[in-house]
């Protein structure tokens, strides 16, 4: 039997809310399996177990706010539940290597015997067959799973079903996420009179709530939440902050770097893709210093407890400004083993959901490293402040043509600046040196990284 | 394409990718970018969303001419097919 607790979501938070269940007891679980929804100071964030099992009983009730650590649900190891297919756990989740692990694990599971509740189908839950998994992309895609045709082994819709619906043509009837379904319903409204603008066009309950509001000036969805939100990241973002600068003795470094090779194999990569293929600078920015922490190891880690730990796994945190203030810095795992076009995809992923203001558990634990990158909007260059526990910061500004003087001849180059803040109860300016002078050479060939 | 059809397309494009901003802020003349806080990721979006739905193939070299509400309208209006 093994607790399925309130992970600890980032250095600064205490407790959550949870607000959703999305499994119920006797649903088997997998490994990085999204099971509940909670609400933090910053986000809301998809949590995501870390074994596998079977859901026994639900502890915490949806609305409940608990500290991190308590326990949510019970969790026994799976023994009798017939774990279906395959393709059920395709979130892998992140190898917590060497850092400490916010979420309790429990490696050795004892088998309990068969502990399966045998409760009866619960009308109103969708049946026993969809897995959270499938269920909660269901949920994303705006899928309604009582009409997708099934073409698993077990007669169980599989996650490629699930796309696939989401990718038919709307001519069914409107495309809803069920959350709008029910408040549909709840408001009386006729989804096929709505502009979806969730994924793949499907209503979602946003746009119930601006039909809600015909006038002209679109009320901004659920202002008091979004405004309390604003106020409680801005506190959290504070409190972090000044822990870090209170307990981090930083030290910056700054160089420059000739961005030429970078932006020319950018362009010509892609003149040849069509647009929705295309790559933008910072991936090549995320994947140099994920490479990079190879030749400095002693930024990439966690100091907790008096104590440095280097990780072996490469997660960059991604600092990422919510355009209604504030900033947030989930983590793209494992980095430097992606490629550049799956870097961009996540990235894109990232940025997206980490606006909608959805986030998984293990983005927001465990980022190894972070890369703020203000070049957008023009800034020349940026020292970032560290996240705690993690031990260093790299900043990228703006590419800007400068003047750049070189084997004695004065030229004009694209140049842009990238800084290091970094802890120095672990490594110091000449180690620190070291890993920005080797993001300057991967930057030299893109084509490599 | 006419001007309008453009602008609706071009409001529909934006507000999917960043439903948070607020398109009459947009002054005259000014660049998307700016007036909307989009960063480069908002803005490859915001150009795959125009091709997708127009099927009108948009270069990189291009995306200058669409930063501004305007030059974005008038690189529409004169690459969409003649219906």
């Amino acid at each position: 039997m093994g607790d399925f607790t309130m992970p600890s979501l980032g250095a600064d938070m205490e407790s959550g809310t949870l607000t959703q269940w999305l499994v119920k007891p006797g649903d088997p679980v997998h490994r990085g399996d999204i099971v509940a929804v909670v609400d933090t100071e910053k986000s809301t964030i998809e949590i995501e177990i870390f074994e596998n099992g079977v859901v026994g009983e639900l502890v915490v009730k949806e609305g409940e706010n608990v500290p991190v650590g308590s326990v949510l649900a019970r969790v026994s190891a799976p023994g009798t539940a017939a774990v279906p297919a395959s393709g059920l756990a395709p979130v892998p989740a992140a190898p917590i290597e060497a850092a400490p692990s916010p979420v309790p694990e429990h490696p050795e599971i004892t088998l309990p015997g068969p502990e399966i509740t045998l409760a009866g189908p619960e009308p109103r839950r969708a049946p026993m067959s969809h897995s959270p998994v499938i269920r909660h992309l269901a949920e994303q895609l705006g899928v309604d799973l009582a009409g997708v045709a099934a073409s698993g082994p077990g007669g169980e819709v599989t996650r490629a079903d699930v796309e696939r619906a989401a990718q038919a043509p709307p001519h069914a009837p409107t495309r809803a996420s069920p959350l709008a379904r029910r408040v549909a319903g709840e408001l009386g409204i006729d989804l096929n009179g709505l502009t979806g603008t969730g994924p793949g066009g499907a209503v979602v309950e946003r746009d119930l709530r601006e039909a809600r509001v015909p006038t002209s000036k679109v009320v901004a969805p659920s202002r008091s939440s979004g405004s309390a939100r604003q106020e409680s990241l801005r506190r959290a973002i504070g409190a972090l902050m000044a822990r870090s600068k209170r307990e981090i003795p930083h030290y910056y470094l700054s160089t420059t770097v000739d961005a030429g090779a970078a932006t020319a194999w950018l362009e010509k990569a892609n003149l040849s893709r069509s647009v929705r293929d295309r790559l933008v600078l910072p991936v090549l920015l995320i994947k140099a210093t994920a490479l990079a922490v190879a030749k400095a190891p002693e930024v990439n880690g966690f100091f907790t407890d008096g104590e440095f730990l280097a990780s072996e796994a490469v997660h960059v945190g991604v600092a990422i400004s919510l355009r209604a203030g504030g900033v947030i810095a989930p983590a793209i795992h494992d980095a430097n083993r992606l490629s550049l076009d799956e870097l961009m995809l996540k990235l894109n992923d990232l940025v997206r959901r980490a606006r909608a203001g959805v986030l998984r558990s293990s983005e927001m634990s465990d980022p190894t490293i972070t890369v703020s990158n203000l070049g957008d909007l023009g800034v020349e260059s940026v020292f970032g402040v560290i996240y705690p526990p993690q031990v260093a910061v790299v900043g990228f500004g703006a590419v800007t043509e400068r003047p750049v003087a070189k084997d004695g001849l004065l030229g004009v180059r694209p140049c842009l600046t990238a800084t290091l803040s970094a802890d120095h109860r672990v490594s110091d300016g000449h180690r620190g040196g070291r890993f920005l002078a080797q993001i300057d050479r991967l930057l030299q060939e893109p084509e490599k990284l | 394409m006419n001007t309008d059809e453009a602008r609706t397309l071009i409001s529909e494009t934006l507000r999917q990718v960043a439903p948070e901003a607020d398109l009459a802020q947009v002054m005259s003349g000014e660049t998307l970018q700016e007036a909307l806080d989009l960063d480069s990721i908002d803005f490859l979006n915001f150009v795959t969303g125009l091709n997708e739905a127009t099927s009108i193939e948009i270069p990189e070299r291009d995306y200058p001419q669409l930063s501004t509400l305007e030059g974005c309208v008038s690189y529409l209006v004169a690459r969409s097919p003649v219906a």
